[in-house]
């Protein structure tokens, strides 16, 4: 239980860092912040990575789960920087 | 046993070195001039935490062949996807992000949970997970226009109240004690209802309400990998997830501020389709011009402001918009960019297609930025845009819009009002600014007339 307060905490700090970093950011920059922070939550890869493979069912889920989640992270990173490369100053 | 310990502490300090990396990177994302970097540094954090995580799986080629098959897809689609698809694109990648937390929580179900708190926490995690990813399918189809279904049809209302059934079965879920012999059924209909509910909590909401509604499902897929990350004891998850958590709950705020509309009222609401008895006899009669008489306007203006709706991009006319704004500009002509935050189906949409058209993004200017100065404007070009210009919203205390944050382009001298016929916004509201005294209509496809403006420039 005192491994789940832990991280309740770093839970709740990251969440807080987390507003306190994005308040600010500039209306043009909405698009790639959101595809940027999407490409992000594709980390439930780690989490898919360490699932167990002890059935075939539980090594399908875990199959799928992995490829759902690269697909996130690959297809979220690569349109990112394809958009931001648009953006350019006068 | 010792070997194993350690590799498990090596991971865990590769870990804390990846968030820092998706700190940093998320930092430097919302800014101009860092983004390109922001979004690298991110993609390294990923990197480093996906392969120290790969350094002592179990089963290598099962996992190895699913990041291949990710790795093809995801990059094939977001290679090839157009500037003007990207909103329905963010909504399948989260989707793909929300099934994977999704699975993740099914699977630890499977392999027993040994407390209560797991227990809760894996069925929280299932619920957004599972919410997040169909709901951002739903929402993946409404944006590409494959799924259009009335919101007072009847399949529309059996999947909302699908949604609240799994709402109410969630809490059944969360709070039913482990009893190993009902459970596989139990868990069986929360999965179900699960995704069912997703496709309800999305279906009802429009076109138009999408910025807010994209903004909620990317936190919600944040906030299920965080969840998973507590599940599997696993910071970097948590620091990751939460990051995304909030991104998406600023959006989210700052899109139903910009709609002057509580996040309540969008999701659950909707507008009251109340626009009927307001008839549009009493307004006037509107006044049509064409492509020359605009031009020759338009040539003798010395300030114009551009402001660009979702017409644009159903139009595909921002590189010709771009264009002559161009020449404009060699005709002595200030012109800028009057972008509302919530133009388009996802927010900052219009300054994406603007900056595919090759338009610097210092010139592109908030609501607060233009509104002030709006009377010295000679010409606001107005290209497929609607509820955020009308005018009703500060001046009709009686209409669903007023008190919405608009560009005020009515106080410029000359309006041009593109627009294909006299249809009303995404909001049914009928909008005064197309009989005010100083607005002319220029019917017809964007595209072709501003091509049209282009050519007369040219000659």
């Amino acid at each position: 239980m005192e491994t789940y307060v832990l991280l309740g905490f770093v839970l709740i700090l990251s969440i807080y860092l987390g507003l306190e970093l994005i308040a600010k950011v500039p209306s043009t920059l909405h698009t790639p912040l959101m595809s940027g922070a999407n490409a992000i939550s594709g980390i439930a890869l780690v989490g898919a990575l360490i699932l167990s493979t002890d059935s075939n069912l539980q090594t399908a889920i875990a199959f799928l789960a992995v490829t759902f989640a690269s697909i996130n992270v690959f297809g979220g990173y690569l349109v990112t920087n394809r958009m931001l490369k648009m953006f350019k100053k006068k | 046993m010792e070997f194993m310990t350690e590799i498990s502490s090596i991971q865990n300090i590769i870990y804390i070195i990846s968030s820092i990396l998706f700190i940093t990177g998320i930092k430097m994302l919302g800014k101009e001039d860092t983004a390109v970097k922001g979004n690298f540094l991110s993609a390294l954090a990923m990197f480093i935490a996906v392969s120290v995580t790969l350094i002592d799986v179990i089963n290598p080629m099962v996992l190895l062949s699913g990041i291949a098959v990710g790795a093809v897809i995801g990059s094939a689609i977001a290679l090839r996807v157009k500037m003007t698809s990207i909103p329905e694109m963010v909504a399948l990648f989260n989707g793909f992000g929300g099934a994977a937390t999704f699975l993740i929580a099914w699977s630890e179900f499977n392999s027993i949970p040994d407390s209560l708190f797991q227990h809760i926490l894996i069925m929280i995690t299932i619920y957004i997970g599972g919410v997040t990813f169909t709901g951002s399918l739903i929402a993946y189809g409404k944006l590409s226009e494959k799924i259009s279904i009335a919101k007072t049809s009847i399949i529309t209302k059996v999947f909302t109240t699908l949604f609240y059934a799994s709402l109410v079965f969630l809490i059944f879920a969360i709070i039913q004690p482990v009893t190993p012999s009902v459970e596989f059924n139990f868990f069986t209909i929360l999965l179900a209802l699960t995704l069912l509910g997703g496709i309800g909590f999305v279906l009802p909401i429009g076109g138009g309400d999408m910025p807010v509604v994209i903004s909620l499902l990317n936190s919600f897929s944040g906030i299920a990998a965080a969840f998973a990350g507590l599940l599997l004891l696993n910071n970097v998850l948590i620091v990751a997830g939460s990051l995304v958590g909030a991104s998406g709950l600023i959006l989210t705020i700052i899109m139903a501020k910009a709609m002057n509309r509580s996040i309540n009222n969008i999701l659950f609401v909707g507008y009251a389709s109340s626009s009927s008895s307001t008839s549009s006899e009493e307004q006037g009669e509107v006044s049509p011009i064409s492509v020359s008489d605009a031009y020759l306007i338009l040539e003798s203006a010395s300030s114009v402001l551009i402001i660009p709706g979702y017409g644009m991009a159903v139009a595909q006319a921002q590189h010709v918009v771009r264009e002559l704004g161009e020449l404009l500009e060699e005709n002595g002509t200030e012109v800028k960019y009057g972008i509302h935050p919530v133009a388009g189906r996802m927010p900052g949409h219009m300054n994406v297609l603007l900056a595919e058209a090759n338009v610097p993004y210092d010139v592109l200017a908030e609501p607060d930025d233009v509104n002030p100065t709006m009377d010295v404007v000679d010409v606001a070009v107005v290209i497929g845009a609607n509820d955020v210009v009308n005018p009703s919203a500060t001046e009709e205390p009686g209409s669903p819009i007023y008190g919405m944050p608009i560009i005020e382009v009515h106080n410029a001298k000359t309006v041009f009002v593109l627009k294909r016929s006299m249809s009303s916004g995404f909001a049914g509201v009928q909008n005064p600014l197309f009989f005010k005294q100083n607005t002319r209509m220029l019917f017809g496809d964007a595209k072709e007339s501003i091509g049209g403006l282009v050519s007369e420039f040219k000659e």
